[in-house]
């Protein structure tokens, strides 16, 4: 017992000694040279790309042409729209996942895994044949004669909208059911022995308990949907240009390397601004994995 | 709390239970879909099937464009799992146990994969490699690759490391082990689910991923990069058939990590 006990204190301890050091710093230093040499020394050049010229005129372009500012706003909107609904989603279920028993706890998380890990292509895909005009559901919807004509559901806002939540859901469910798991019974229990109804038990005392998971489930979201590319591109058809649409077509058809540059940096203030925004105001809750 | 209907069930349990229902419907739907589809004998994509034949996995196996991508992309993969293990595994051990000055921004280097997004790394990556004339080689696609699975394994492996019981390694020690042989035969062997998972992790980041190797691969297409171009143009039933195989391969793989891996879940 005491070795464990002492080995419990140790878990933590560094190294120690100089040898200690070298040896931490040999086994840092080749994914660090890595990752400085092929992540962060192409990053840093292609965003300087965009003040290469000496002039901010790229900059203008992206921040003030009509057009553009409406594609910067519409991804923001739409990463919102996503968040939304997948918090709607995804809050009941991982409360489900974090209260139910055994079988179901299992069953319902590979119903979660599953679609996490299958590549976002084949569900794309998957996608297109459900909801085209000639697609399943619309099939369905006219032979039971919900519908007289078929309901536009592909190559517009909707079909965006359904395909990014798919592939996100379970970056929302993954940290509510982290932060679910945790919340000790004994409080809830608590409230309603002092009387409080259901409905002030979980806006009360649930609600505030979870809300690092809704904040870490949101945020996650919202970063991912805004870099969103291969959904808005295929389920999109043409008509829903969000802002990495835009940086790739600048790039592959028009060659503007000093406007997508400046896109780019449009696009990674927006993240970090979410990002570091949203981990000050909740002291280090976020959680990654 | 159990799902099991009681007599008394309160409307909001029910009302709770209809909800998950319908999105566990929602979340498995396309991954069902494609099965049917896959089997069908009509050239067109017509539900349910006019009948059923196995024509569309034959002209998989019988297609070198598809063959072809496939060899490709598992190539890719595979040796992006061993860069990115060996070297997030060493980095992992760097960050958990060194103790220099910076270790805080190196932690941040780290994880920034995760957070820049994927579209600005592809368009930078291709500048640099189009530089040194590297588009179309496969290799650039995996130093690409291994850059985005870097990070899954030092989130996975770290966190293992981080409670593991660093006794067994100082008992091996003092028995006469080097530090380097005490990590490789006691720790690594203990922390063995966690490597299966990360193994998993970038395998599996590798193998699905679009925008990099669309960028990088030149006219040497992954099998992601083939289904995008097939999407784009000619919807056939034969992408349903590579669909199906990618669902069977990724539920075997989730399979095997159950049984040897550990934390495959990114958060839990």
């Amino acid at each position: 017992m005491t070795a464990i006990a002492a080995g419990a204190r140790s878990a933590r301890t560094p190294w120690r000694g100089w040898r200690a050091h070298v040896l931490a710093a040999l086994f840092t230093a080749p994914a660090l040279l890595f990752l400085l040499l092929f992540f962060l020394w192409p990053v840093l050049r292609l965003l300087s790309l965009s003040v290469e010229g000496g002039s901010l005129a790229p900059y203008q372009k992206a921040l003030t042409d009509g057009l553009y500012v409406q594609v910067l706003f519409n991804t923001a909107l739409i990463a919102a729209y996503v968040s939304a609904v997948c918090l709607a989603l995804g809050y009941p279920v991982a409360y489900f996942l974090a209260n139910a028993r055994e079988p179901w706890v299992t069953i319902g998380i590979v119903f979660v895994l599953l679609p996490f890990w299958t590549s976002i292509l084949v569900r794309t895909y998957a996608w297109m044949v459900l909801l085209g005009r000639n697609g399943v559901i619309n099939r369905l919807l006219l032979e039971t004669g919900l519908i007289a004509a078929p309901l536009p559901l592909l190559n517009n806002l909707t079909g965006v909208l359904i395909g990014m939540v798919h592939v996100l859901l379970p970056y929302m469910i993954f940290p509510l059911y982290a932060v679910m798991r945790r919340v000790d019974p004994g409080l809830l229990s608590a409230a309603e022995g002092l009387g409080a109804p259901g409905w002030q038990v979980f806006r009360r005392v649930y609600l505030p308990l979870t809300l690092p998971g809704v904040l870490a489930g949101v945020t996650l979201v919202f970063i991912l949907s805004i870099g969103f590319f291969i959904t808005p591109a295929l389920l999109g058809g043409g008509k829903v240009i969000m802002i990495a649409v835009l940086i790739e077509s600048q790039v592959r058809q028009f060659l503007a390397w000093d406007f997508a540059a400046a896109l780019s940096v449009v696009l990674l203030a927006m993240t970090l601004l979410v990002y570091f925004g949203l981990r000050r105001l909740f002291r280090g809750d976020l959680q990654w994995g | 709390m159990s799902p099991r209907g009681r007599p008394g069930l309160p409307a909001w349990r029910i009302a709770l239970y209809a909800w998950c229902g319908l999105v566990f419907f929602f979340l498995m739907m396309p991954l069902v879909i494609v099965f049917p589809l896959s089997f069908s004998s009509s050239p067109y994509l017509q539900f349910p099937p006019p009948g059923w034949s196995l024509r569309w996995y034959v002209a998989y196996v019988n297609d070198t464009a598809w063959i072809d991508a496939t060899l490709r992309s598992v190539k890719i993969a595979v040796s992006t799992t061993v860069l990115a293990t060996v070297l997030g595994t060493m980095l992992a051990f760097g960050l958990v146990r060194g103790r220099y000055p910076g270790k805080a921004l190196v932690n941040q280097v780290s994880l920034m994969p995760l957070i820049v997004p994927g579209i600005i790394y592809s368009i930078a990556a291709y500048s640099l490699f189009a530089q040194v004339k590297m588009i179309g080689d496969w290799r650039a696609i995996v130093l690409g690759h291994a850059v985005h699975a870097i990070p899954y394994v030092v989130i996975v492996v770290g966190a293992a490391l981080r409670t593991y019981d660093e006794a067994y390694e100082l008992a091996a020690m003092s028995l006469g082990a080097g530090r380097l042989r005490a990590i490789w035969r006691v720790t690594l062997p203990q922390i063995r689910p966690a490597l299966v998972s990360a193994m998993f992790l970038a395998f599996i980041s590798s193998f699905d991923e679009l925008v990099v190797a669309m960028f990088l691969g030149g006219s040497n297409m992954t099998l992601p990069k083939k289904m995008f171009d097939n999407i784009l143009n000619e919807i056939d039933p034969t992408i349903a058939a590579v669909s199906v195989l990618q669902v069977v391969l990724v539920s075997l793989l989730l399979v095997v990590v159950s049984r040897f891996g550990a934390g495959a879940k990114p958060v839990g």
